[in-house]
């Protein structure tokens, strides 16, 4: 069990509160009518912290001798033991307010240090440090500083004392986060320091979350209309965490007893709907993530296999060209361009591209060429030039992953359903598969280029007295297919490892997925694509992620089994050509 | 005639080259002594393997500078495996057979491992395993320098479960689909249900080997964790499938604080490349990190270091050390040790000496090679994820504990020997 405690500051704090105060650290006076929160661990419901909050004037007045963080709270600090450790904490933050966050800041971003386990210092990130008794200023860290380290227990308690605080500040952002932190702990003691921010709230959306918070509270109070508006917040709400709470719902009193379920009943249906839907969005969501990856990956394909009928076994390779294209445009931009690092996949888009239709064309020029019309060999020849694809990677960039690091604004994902998060990573990849298929069917359906491809693809021998340069349109329609592979390289390089082997584990799914469609057929691509991302995935949620590969596999086996043709037929008299 | 001449040359001077090929492992045998690397180098655990064979090879290195072993030079023989079970097994046979190797340091997963038991069985060689394992296995050719069970994952449940650890009351195994990950969490149920947890606050879940979609178990793991009692993730995913898994993690937003992830195969070496700032707190159990301080380990990080950059090896400008490496590292010394000891490279007169053998390991403590189990005496570490991707180190074992191949978490082993049998042999 810990304790610790922290004055709550009433003065509006600044987003950049870690230079604030600075130089008074330890100086400043006591603030008559600050609040003391204390935090205990709380092992039954709820494993979070137990908050009280206590109106300060008795305790402080305990502090007053220790307004600076003395020599031998400092020690405690730097020592092991985390029960020292957190009570030193407590005393410097409950005798140095809001000065003392630079501390706390420090200790969450891992800048605090200690020499000899007496002197603390702060380090900064332009690498000055700040002795946190002196306020003195250190042109560096002296080699023999430690890091004060913390483990997730502090973590939690450090990060509600900031929460606490922070729940008065200026940025509308950090005080959504800080009471985002605070509903984990839904404690009386918190209600007063809820009550005062309500106040003064502006932001919708903060307000509502401390409504939410206020009205978990309540729901353990005795007032019976408050209590059943409170339940009436919480109904409408998504949180399991909520739902607990309103099953776990003290009654005490007969007589408002079967009002109070009644609508608590309601209160937990409504958010059971909501998980639900929640939970349904999210396997379909995670259903058509996947679709649109296989159908990336598969759409290349669709060109070079269902249109010009090349069974190209070296499609998986140009998808890892692509995606070591994109890892290469990573490396330049970083060296020659680091402040625009965030916006490298709009130059790694085209890169990967142009590198995998050059390498696609090459291929077709020079070897896929000499083996139209004999299905075999070209099966064997790209077989073997997969593997030496492999092993010119191998020898250029090593045989182990390379790093593919997503830019900030893929990173995280956007809040549905407190149980729904989704990634922007895959959003922005369902976003761009979409595009990309547009494009292509686009190109295909109303350029003279598409035009072309189809009219060889349907009757070559007629295509070409009608004087269409059948050989040129081969190569670029095999670059196109290889370019879209390659873009579909760049688009898993977001999500998964980029490494020489990254194509083998897309050749059987991309051609599952063309083969299933209907060869031939970019629509009957799109749909097996999207169909056998939706069919694992809610097999997954039953079975496994190995018994729900195992699953599909067998699907199409059986599927193939009944209609060779796929979902779609190409009709004509030349579908078999 | 010409040409006649031009063949007959031709021949004559492959029949050289074959021959001098033939004689030269003779030749070579004379000054050196051959030592086996078998890590993949490829596939899907070429990200956790490369830098053992890296390390294997600096060891070789510094053994030689020092003179070698019994006065010869270590020759090392590298194979790739390439991330493929049978392959250990042939790759391994080559070795002994073709290569007459002394001894091999190599495998990762359990699954090569069993792939590769029954050959250095046959063939009586010596294998140095090193890496955390199952248990539940005793051979006389083989030392393992990893952990067992009782030196990494029993810890780490402890750990949780403990009041520093946030008193986790609900698991969820998480693990890759072999024998490792089925045996660990086999052994953890048994033992999360010696220590009261209810069969229903129990979820196992595998994924295939290089599985890259983690949606749909996050998604589970949120689910099975909002219903009440803190809740735990114990991770046995191995490989590449890490970086997906740690990726998803950090965009779906499950933090340390609320579901703390405990992972037995992710070191520093399988974090490089995933941002792991949104990783904080998430935590990882071993018998060595490379954040420790001691001089040991910082003469060992320098020496890397070095090393990774005289090669030019693919990481150089980011050095990293992990708790395999320290392991391959410390085997290697062993069997120097052992091999000056009893004066000979014969597998049976080695293994009889490496028993009690002893090496102030990197970790910071003098570790022993038991007299009787062929494993290593190991202190234990949980360390929790800093934005740098280092650990910081938040609970360790006073000192190095022994460790336990037959755990007792498994029915019947109490009656099992703790020594391999036939070591008469």
């Amino acid at each position: 069990m810990f304790l610790r405690s922290v004055v709550l500051n009433r003065r509006p704090l600044s987003p950049t509160l870690s230079h604030e105060g600075r130089g008074r650290l330890g100086s400043a006076g006591i603030r008559s009518g600050g609040f003391m929160l204390r935090f205990f661990s709380w092992g039954s419901i709820r494993p979070a912290l137990r908050l009280t909050l206590v109106l300060s004037g008795v305790l402080l007045a305990s502090f007053t001798a220790q307004a600076k963080p003395d020599a031998g709270q400092l020690s405690a600090l730097a020592s092991d033991d985390n029960d020292r450790k957190i009570g030193a904490l407590q005393q410097i933050a409950a005798s140095a307010e809001s000065d003392a966050l630079p501390i706390l800041e420090a200790l969450q971003n891992d800048a605090l240090y200690t020499v000899d386990a007496k002197r603390v210092l702060i380090l900064h990130e332009n690498g000055e440090a700040t002795d946190a008794l002196t306020g003195e200023t250190l042109a560096a860290l002296p080699d023999t500083a430690e890091g004060v380290m913390i483990n997730n227990r502090v973590r939690n308690a450090l990060t509600l004392t900031l929460a606490a605080i922070r729940l008065s500040s200026d940025n509308a952002g950090m005080r959504l986060a800080a009471i985002e932190t605070l509903r984990n702990t839904p404690e009386p003691e918190l209600l007063p320091l809820l009550e005062r921010a309500l106040l003064k709230e502006t932001d919708a959306r903060v307000k509502n979350r401390i409504e939410i918070t206020r009205a978990m509270i309540q729901l353990q109070g005795e007032d019976k209309t408050v209590r059943l508006r409170a339940i009436r917040i919480l109904g409408e709400t998504s949180d399991p965490a909520n739902k607990q709470l309103l099953e776990a719902l003290p009654v005490s009193d007969a007589k408002s007893s079967a009002e109070l379920r009644a609508a608590a009943q309601q209160a937990i249906r409504d958010i059971n709907l909501r998980l639900a839907r929640g939970e349904i969005m999210g396997e379909v969501f995670s259903g058509l993530s996947l679709g649109s990856i296989l159908l990336l990956a598969a759409l290349g394909l669709a060109v070079t296999y269902g249109l010009m009928g090349v069974i190209n076994m070296a499609h998986g390779e140009l998808i890892m060209i692509g995606a070591y294209a994109t890892y290469v445009t990573q490396m330049l931009v970083r060296q020659y361009a680091p402040d625009w690092f965030d916006w490298y996949p709009l130059l790694a888009l085209p890169a990967s591209f142009l590198t995998a239709a050059l390498v696609g064309i090459l291929l077709e020029r020079l070897v896929i060429r000499h083996l139209y019309g004999r299905p075999l060999e070209t099966l064997l020849a790209t077989w073997g030039i997969s593997l030496m694809l492999i092993q010119a990677v191998r020898t250029i960039f090593g045989a182990q992953n390379v790093a593919v690091e997503n830019p900030a604004w893929l990173s995280g994902g956007i809040e549905i359903y407190s149980n729904l998060i989704l990634p922007y990573n895959r959003i922005a990849i369902l976003v761009f598969a979409a595009f990309v298929l547009f494009a292509v069917v686009l190109l295909l359906t109303r350029s003279r280029m598409g035009l072309f491809v189809r009219a060889v693809t349907q009757n070559r021998p007629m295509a070409r007295c009608m004087g269409v340069a059948t050989a040129r349109v081969d190569a670029l329609t095999f670059g196109l297919g290889a370019g879209i592979a390659g873009l579909a390289g760049c688009a898993l390089s977001q999500i998964g490892n980029v490494g020489p082997e990254l194509g083998q584990g897309y050749i059987v799914d991309s051609f599952m997925v063309v083969v299933l469609g209907g060869v031939g057929q970019i629509a009957g691509t799109v749909y097996a694509a999207l169909g056998l991302g939706v069919l694992s995935k809610f097999i997954e949620g039953y079975a496994g992620a190995v018994l729900a590969k195992i699953a599909i596999l067998l699907m199409i086996i059986v599927f193939i089994q009944k209609r060779p043709q796929g979902i779609f037929a190409l009709k004509g008299r030349f579908a078999d050509a | 005639m010409k040409r006649r001449s031009l063949i007959k040359s031709a021949l004559s001077a492959a029949a050289l080259s074959i021959m001098s090929l033939a004689f030269s492992p003779i030749q070579a045998a004379e000054d050196t002594i051959k030592v086996g690397i078998l890590h993949s180098l490829s596939g899907t655990m070429a990200i956790s393997e490369t830098v053992l064979k890296d390390v294997a090879l600096m060891a070789i290195d510094e053994i030689n500078a020092k003179g070698g072993v019994l006065g010869k030079k270590l020759e090392p023989v590298v194979v790739d495996p390439a991330s493929n079970w049978p392959l250990f097994a042939e790759k391994s046979r080559q070795l002994m057979t073709q290569d007459k190797v002394a001894v091999v340091f190599g495998c990762w997963t359990s699954v090569s491992r069993k792939s590769v038991l029954p050959v250095f069985e046959e063939l009586n060689g010596l294998l140095f395993y090193p890496v955390q394992y199952e248990g539940e296995e005793l051979s006389k050719n083989v030392f393992y320098t990893g952990a067992a069970p009782n030196q990494q994952a029993i810890p780490a449940v402890e750990y949780l479960i403990s009041k520093e650890g946030g008193g986790a009351k609900r698991f969820v195994l998480l693990g890759t689909d072999y024998v490792y990950p089925r045996t660990t969490n086999k052994i953890l149920r048994a033992f999360l249900k010696s220590k009261g947890v209810a069969e229903a606050d129990i979820l196992e879940e595998y994924t295939p080997f290089g599985h890259s979609d983690y949606q749909t178990i996050i998604a589970r793991i949120k689910k099975f964790a909002a219903e009440g009692k803190k809740t735990a993730v114990i991770s046995t995913i191995n490989g590449d499938s890490n970086v997906p898994f740690y990726k998803e993690l950090g965009n779906q937003g499950l933090k340390a604080t609320d579901v703390p992830v405990v992972a037995f195969s992710v070191g520093e070496e399988e974090l490089r490349g995933v941002d792991t700032k949104p990783l904080v707190g998430h935590l990882a159990a071993w018998n060595y990190f490379m954040s420790l301080k001691n001089p040991t380990n910082d003469a060992f990080k320098k020496q890397w270091a070095a090393y990774a950059k005289a090669k030019k090896l693919p990481g150089a400008a980011k050095p990293l050390t992990n708790d395999p490496m320290e392991a391959t590292y410390i085997g290697i010394h062993l069997w120097a040790q052992a091999v000056e000891k009893a004066k000979s490279t014969d597998t049976d007169k080695v293994i009889a000496a490496v028993a009690g053998q002893s090496f102030a390991a990197p970790g910071g403590f003098t570790v022993q090679m038991d007299a009787k189990n062929h494993h290593l005496h190991k202190p234990v570490f949980v360390g929790e994820i800093r934005p740098d991707g280092q650990f910081n180190v938040v609970w360790k074992t006073s000192g190095p504990i022994k460790a336990q191949p037959w755990s007792p978490f498994i029915a019947g082993n109490d009656k099992k020997k703790d020594e391999p049998d036939g070591k008469s042999k």
